[in-house]
């Protein structure tokens, strides 16, 4: 059984339909990156997931558990954490303060703040800094510790590489990559098609809400993707389609 | 593209042009009351017709401005006292009490240098700091004894059939003209601006709504039409006193009048101010229970009907009586577009 | 009456404002709200503790076992059934369901207990009346300093709590960003309610020592209420040292304004608050950009 299962999902954005039956599974160990356009859903989606957002329709499961009504916080004690999009750390709090905070999950686990430190040496000087302080780069550390703290199963990253310098990005990204080698399952949404290509096993396309691709990192081709990616995909199917 | 020459923007309505014209009906009929109305019911009337204005002044601020203020009755006192003084100092009774309304309308510009800036809760609580701050400055006048209070004497001169013919004419009016005022300012450019600004201050801004001169206007229309009530009040029942004047009561029952008719409708408080004229004729008497239900019933709407009754009857059943929106309207050849499509 | 007598006894009355605002400040800078039913709350409070004097005969200061409990157990009421519910309505709600409450409140003590005045200072022995010398021929009174004492231990206390407690960060944070404080794996909605809770407890100190101090009937809410707005505008609203300093200001003020006139007393503390109102919008430069619009046409 997978560990994270979407099922059928709808999600809405006021009178908009973001998110359009949607249907994918994670498994466990994982990489699976969430590719599109702007405006495509790949936020929502995740969001929805951890629970920010409602879904209209559809289930998302945690290891055989239906967590689609459950609010965030409780589907974190279950094991689903999101580095949101922004990093949206708490300014006038410390570093240390913003991890200590994930404590509040009551997962149990192997991560700590010193690990944190570890896997983020950047940081380790600036523990006791207010996180208002930090340089980008920094903060997307802070906000990938944060989330680590609690333990997660399943660890959602939205944009870690928006607003960063590439120096930054790389940082950010040996991070992520040596996350994968510990066996972590990650479910990504990324702007940068390489680096996503990189450490992702799978890929999964989204257009306009709905999953247009999806398939082995490795195996697809260039071609397939940047036809999903831009929709030129739909458009060879047009005739099929109803308006 | 063809579709926009189908659609003409309409202001009125038929149920609308009804409406107004039997609207403009009853104040004629109202107007000619005295002729065949008995006393009290030319009192009670009266009354109604204060809470309505009061009701829509409140509802200006708060619906239309986004202002929420626990302090009108800093208005409403400053009317009733600034009346007894002119009287005081020879103006006769009647056009003292509108005299006494302007002033307070001149006098709610430097109030409002001070508290518009203030946001939400505070702006509530500041308003209701400066009805404290007039009321015991009121006191410090010595015609003000205290709490006894004063009587408008001048009102002798006239007989009680006459005081009585007069101030219902005055209240029918001044309702009239507030009511009046409200509408024609929400058929305005301002009154998009306003409504704008209560729905986003920021981004009405952002779209150069001039936001503060906005605010300004109705916060000073508001206090005239607050100081004509509190003036109105004094001629009925002749006697100003401080404490009661400027009781923060005045503020409960314009909150409760407004929320349970409809806020930020034109309707709903004229609707609100018919509600709580009758629940006061049957529990008036009920003493302190009767304000434990007026709290009691804000609470509630605010929790779980914050539209209001008309706001609710509106949208349930899509009626728009008075023309202050606008419609959207397919010319001739296409289907006219339903009330849901109206703008408000 | 000296001018350093003057000034002590304002700093001290500061404290008691510093303790009555200390909720209502809180309450603003973790919530958003305004709470109207504030004053009302600490009278509800005042009457609890002379009823369990009047009926039972405990020393108010023994009562608050009972009525702390009782004060924490009514804020996480209200944040659950009141305030959590109109807070997600908009800015504009929360005060006028506070508002509603107020008047409920208020005008139900007194149909339950009427319109005499009641005070707690006869069950304290002579503490309210006592007073001891300073120095100097200077007199100040025992339940001043007690209550200055008191005010300052409690925003200590809860400047320690919100600082190094767990709870206390996690109060923080979801005061700061309520939605992304749940994706990290607090429950927004227990914080907000024990910081409901924490913010009523506050308002029943405030109650005791107001029943101390000075005798209270159900309508006296009000003027609380505004003394408390008044102590937390003056020192900077949300800060909890700004809301001491916010109410030595005002107590200060309203000493000097009791010597020069009858009415002086509210008058020179309200004056004051407008003073400190219009000062901090000329300093945000609000008034001076408005004036150079004018003159720039």
């Amino acid at each position: 059984m997978s560990l994270l299962s979407i099922n059928v999902l709808d999600i809405r954005h006021g009178l908009l339909q973001a998110v359009r039956e949607v249907t994918f599974a994670v498994d466990q160990g994982e990489t699976v990156a969430l590719i599109g356009a702007n405006g495509a859903g790949k936020t929502t989606l995740l969001r929805a997931i951890a629970g920010a957002h409602r879904a209209s329709r559809g289930q998302i499961h945690l290891d055989g558990l239906d967590v689609t009504s459950m609010p965030p916080y409780q589907r974190v004690a279950r094991g689903i954490a999101l580095v949101p999009e922004g990093r949206r750390l708490f300014a006038a709090m410390t570093v240390e303060e913003n991890l200590q905070l994930a404590r509040a999950s009551g997962r149990q686990g192997d991560w700590n703040v010193d690990r944190v430190m570890d896997t983020f040496p950047m940081l380790k000087a600036r523990r006791k800094a207010r996180c208002g302080t930090l340089s980008g780069g920094e903060q997307q550390a802070t906000a990938i510790g944060r989330a680590l703290m609690t333990n997660p199963r399943v660890l959602l990253l939205d944009e870690v590489s928006l607003g960063l310098s590439p120096l930054a990005v790389d940082l950010v990204y040996k991070s992520v990559e040596s996350l994968i080698a510990s066996g972590a399952t990650i479910l990504l949404v990324e702007q940068d098609l390489k680096r996503a290509l990189k450490v992702a096993n799978r890929v999964i396309c989204m257009l306009e809400g709905r999953i247009v691709i999806e398939g082995d990192a490795k195996t697809l081709t260039r071609e397939q993707i940047t036809d999903a990616y831009f929709g030129h995909y739909q458009k060879r199917s047009q005739t099929e389609k109803a308006p | 593209m063809d579709v926009h020459s189908n659609l003409s923007i309409q202001r009125w309505t038929n149920l609308s042009l009804g409406v107004t014209i039997a609207v403009a009906g009853l104040f004629a009929l109202l107007a000619v009351g005295p002729v065949f109305l008995p006393g009290n019911i030319l009192d009670k009337l009266t009354v109604l017709f204060i809470y309505v204005c009061l009701a829509a002044m409140w509802n200006a601020l708060a619906g239309y401005g986004g202002m929420i203020s626990a302090g009108q009755q800093a208005f409403f006192g400053l009317g009733g006292y600034l009346a007894i003084r002119l009287s005081e100092w020879g103006i006769w009774p009647y056009p003292a009490l509108i005299a006494a309304a302007l002033l307070a309308g001149l006098s709610a510009l430097p109030i409002s240098a001070i508290v518009l800036r203030l946001r939400a809760g505070e702006f509530a609580i500041g308003m209701w700091i400066i009805a404290e701050c007039i009321r015991l400055l009121v006191n410090l006048d010595p015609i003000i004894q205290g709490d006894t209070g004063r009587s408008l004497i001048a009102l002798s001169a006239f007989d009680a059939a006459e005081r009585r013919i007069f101030t219902y004419w005055l209240a029918l009016a001044a309702m009239g003209i507030m009511l009046g005022v409200i509408f024609l300012l929400l058929r305005s450019r301002l009154g998009s601006s306003i409504q704008a600004i209560r729905d986003d201050e920021e981004a009405a801004a952002s779209v150069g709504v001039r936001v503060s001169t906005a605010k300004r206007i109705i916060f000073v229309i508001a206090a005239v039409g607050c100081a004509l009530a509190g003036a109105l009040w004094l001629a009925t029942f002749t006697t100003f006193q401080p404490r009661s004047f400027f009781g923060i009561q005045w503020s409960a029952y314009m909150i409760f009048m407004v929320l349970v008719g409809g806020i930020g409708r034109f309707e709903g408080p004229i609707l609100g101010a018919i509600i709580f004229f009758l629940i006061e004729l049957w529990l008036g008497s009920a003493g302190v229970w009767y304000l434990i239900v007026l709290g009691f019933s804000a609470l509630l709407f605010s929790l779980f009907l914050p539209k209001g009754i008309w706001g609710y009857i509106e949208d349930r059943f899509h009626v728009l009586l008075l023309p202050v929106g606008y419609r959207l309207q397919a010319s001739a050849g296409g289907p006219a577009a339903g009330p849901r499509e109206a703008l408000r | 009456m000296s001018f350093l007598s003057a000034v002590i006894d304002g700093v001290l009355l500061g404290g008691y404002y510093a303790m009555v605002a200390c909720g209502l400040s809180f309450m603003f800078g973790i919530m958003k709200i305004i709470n109207l039913a504030h004053g009302s709350l600490a009278i509800l409070a005042a009457f609890m503790l002379w009823m369990i004097a009047e009926k039972l005969g405990y020393d108010p200061f023994l009562a608050l076992i009972v009525v702390v409990p009782a004060m924490a157990c009514l804020g996480w009421l209200l944040q659950r059934a009141v305030l959590e519910r109109s807070a997600r309505s908009g800015e504009l709600v929360p005060i006028l369901s506070t508002f509603g409450l107020a008047i409920v409140m208020e005008n139900s003590l007194f149909e339950y207990f009427g319109a005499d005045t009641r005070s707690l200072a006869p069950y304290v022995g002579s503490l309210s009346y006592d007073s001891f010398e300073i120095g100097g021929g200077l007199y100040v009174g025992e339940l001043a300093v007690l209550t200055f004492a008191v005010a300052i231990l409690l925003l200590g206390g809860l400047q320690l709590f919100l600082t190094y407690t767990p709870l206390g960060c996690a109060i923080r944070a979801t005061a700061e960003d309520p939605d992304t404080v749940e994706l990290v794996g607090v429950n927004s909605r227990f914080v907000n309610a024990v910081a409901a809770a924490i913010a009523l407890v506050t308002v029943g100190l405030a109650g005791l020592f107001l029943g101390l101090r000075s005798s209270f009937d159900p309508y006296v809410g009000s003027m609380q209420l505004i003394f408390a707005f008044e102590a937390a505008v003056i020192g900077g609203a949300g800060s909890l040292w700004g809301t001491l300093a916010g109410g030595v200001v005002l107590g200060i003020a309203q000493t000097f304004g009791a010597h020069v006139h009858p009415q002086g007393f509210l008058l020179a503390g309200h004056g004051v608050f407008l003073l400190v109102l219009v000062a901090r919008q000329y300093f945000s430069g609000h008034y001076l950009r408005a004036f150079l619009k004018s003159k720039l046409g």
